[in-house]
């Protein structure tokens, strides 16, 4: 049995968790949230990170109902992700794995996202669209790679997102993206926004300018409400994610998808890419917000398979990297 | 095919005898025979998952670009299908079958080692080059969307450009970066280890266009752009 214990605290989660052999046995996590119209800066993510991590570390512990004696490895998030608040999460990864006597391991952030959504719904070898408030690629595994098919060329879905929450202030709590999903659900007007894909990669600047731009002169004059803002962007950024996931698989040949990051706990996307699939014969698989969301256990997960395949880090290479990319990681342990 | 009868009573007729080859993002793609040619049906479909007015609004407009921007290219004598038909009202475009053709997906895919595909390379960035220089931005450019037929291969290869529903027309360095920038993407994701081929690629594409040096600048723009390269969270 190999017991792993992951460190997420990339962006504004910090979560601990602690996987054995493919079981989740804890995987606690707190919010960094910020008032409406504000997002989160890394000095004050950071903070408090450092704030709550070893309430968290010990809940993750007694959860579990394991010491640190029976784990075998400590895992934590390289990167990609903000710098302050990696560095925080690393330092105490780096502390207790030396208090405890016990091997590190650095973990690309996206490939645990990833290996979290093939651990939980066993899809086998899905064309993986990972979508969050920092990233939004198609990803599918060749030759010992997870490889970027599709991606954004600007922003993210995720922050194209939050930041739309800003401009008409909608709530951070939970998070802006679920407020988002439920103010759509009321939404009736469909307005026009601009859509644009090109191949398999897509944009989302461009929308967000617009919509920036439209909202206050649209609410102000009464022409819709903000339900249906909401419901237009979802609409719009939702199709074009689908479009290109469609056309990886097109591309790839594949017949399964599984949808990864914040953004893929929304249901309306995963209702739109359950159709897709359905047209053409595919499988869909998609995880609830405990797992789809930034989590200490998919940094375990994904530690797990690289510390079964011989994987760890010196104490002098255990560094984090704001600049990580899916497709520099060696993926020793698939076939 | 499987289809369910309410869904069969508004295919059209054509399609009925049509014989299924492909089912793409975006549309479906038959062959069938029409005034006695072999022809490449291309049927964009109802998108189901998209709100209404997304669909109609984008399969309107891929289908009139997809033409549009053949037509331009084959009169500026760059290898594309024929266009014998559209229907607009299903959506439905009639190109000529390329017969014999392999994807040069395929092609690359199964070539013993990459010395044998620098000419094909070279000639795949000759043939953007004179694309670009007609300001058509194919949109979705892979090797999935480009054949090869085989014949006289050493002197001649011919290369055919298909799949215009993402095109549009722009004489913007900006677009063109884009749209190499898709391609590279696409190209080194496929075919892993292909990276001096592709290099090879964009040094035709460089030698064949005189507005080529704009072009490039900013595609090495895109590539560092946004978080592409810096991705947080």
């Amino acid at each position: 049995m190999t017991v792993v214990i992951g460190f997420e605290g990339s962006a504004n989660k910090i979560g601990v968790g602690i996987i054995r052999d493919g079981e989740v046995l804890s995987n606690p996590r707190r919010t960094y949230i910020t008032p409406p119209g504000q997002g989160f800066l890394p000095g004050e993510t950071a903070k408090h990170h450092r704030s709550v991590i070893l309430t968290v570390l010990q809940e993750a512990l007694d959860e579990a109902g394991l010491k640190s004696a029976d784990i075998d490895c400590v895992a934590y998030t390289k990167g990609p992700g903000m710098g302050a608040p990696l560095v925080t999460v690393a330092v105490v990864a780096r502390t207790v794995a030396q208090l405890w006597g016990k091997p590190l391991l650095g973990v690309n952030h996206c490939i645990g996202h990833i290996e979290m959504g093939r651990l939980i719904t066993n899809a086998q070898n899905p064309t993986v669209l990972y979508v969050s408030g920092g990233n939004t690629q198609v990803i599918a595994y060749s030759e010992r790679r997870y490889r970027i098919f599709g991606e954004t060329i600007d922003i993210a879905v995720g922050n194209c997102l939050d930041r739309f929450a800003r401009v008409i202030k909608i709530s951070n709590d939970p998070s802006p993206g679920y407020n988002i999903e439920q103010m759509a659900k009321k939404g009736t007007k469909f307005i026009e926004l601009p859509y644009t894909v090109k191949g398999m990669d897509v944009s989302f600047s461009g929308i967000l300018s617009y919509i920036e731009d439209a909202a206050h002169k649209m609410l102000s004059t009464s022409q819709c409400t903000p339900e249906d803002l909401c419901f237009s962007l979802q609409e719009t950024l939702f199709a074009m994610l689908v479009e290109i996931t469609e056309r990886a698989m097109a591309h790839c040949g594949s017949q399964e998808v599984l949808i990864v990051g914040g953004v893929g706990c929304n249901l309306r996307l995963q209702e739109m890419m359950g159709v897709m699939c359905k047209e053409r014969g595919a499988r869909i698989f998609a995880t609830d917000e405990s797992f789809c969301i930034d989590n200490g256990a998919m940094i375990a997960q994904a530690g797990w398979e690289m510390f079964r395949s011989g994987h760890i880090t010196e104490l002098s290479d255990s560094w984090i990297t704001q600049r990580y990319r899916t497709d520099e990681v060696e993926v020793t342990w698939r076939d | 095919m499987a289809q369910s009868n309410s869904l069969k009573a508004c295919v059209p007729a054509y399609l009925k005898e049509a014989q299924l080859i492909k089912q793409g993002a975006e549309a479906r793609v038959y062959r069938a025979t029409f005034l006695g040619r072999p022809v490449v049906i291309k049927e964009r479909f109802t998108k189901l998952y998209r709100h209404p007015e997304v669909d109609e609004k984008l399969t309107r407009r891929r289908t009139t670009q997809e033409v549009r921007s053949i037509l331009r290219c084959r009169r500026a004598g760059i290898n594309a299908p024929v266009v014998y038909f559209v229907d607009y009202t299903t959506h439905c475009i009639f190109l000529e079958d390329i017969v014999h053709s392999v994807s040069v997906r395929d092609h690359i895919a199964s070539a013993q080692t990459p010395q044998h595909l620098q000419a094909l390379v070279e000639k795949i960035g000759e043939v953007l080059a004179q694309m670009h220089d007609e300001d058509v931005i194919h949109g979705d450019l892979t090797t999935s969307n480009m054949l090869l037929v085989p014949g006289a291969e050493h002197q001649h290869i011919h290369l055919v450009l298909i799949d215009f529903g993402l095109s549009y027309i722009s004489a913007l360095p900006e677009d063109k970066g884009v749209d190499l920038y898709v391609l590279e993407k696409a190209f080194l994701s496929t075919h892993p280890k292909t990276e001096t081929l592709f290099e090879r690629l964009l040094k035709s594409y460089s030698a064949s266009s005189k507005k080529s040096s704009a072009v490039i600048k900013k595609l090495d723009e895109v590539r560092l752009r946004g978080r592409k390269r810096s991705m947080v969270g």
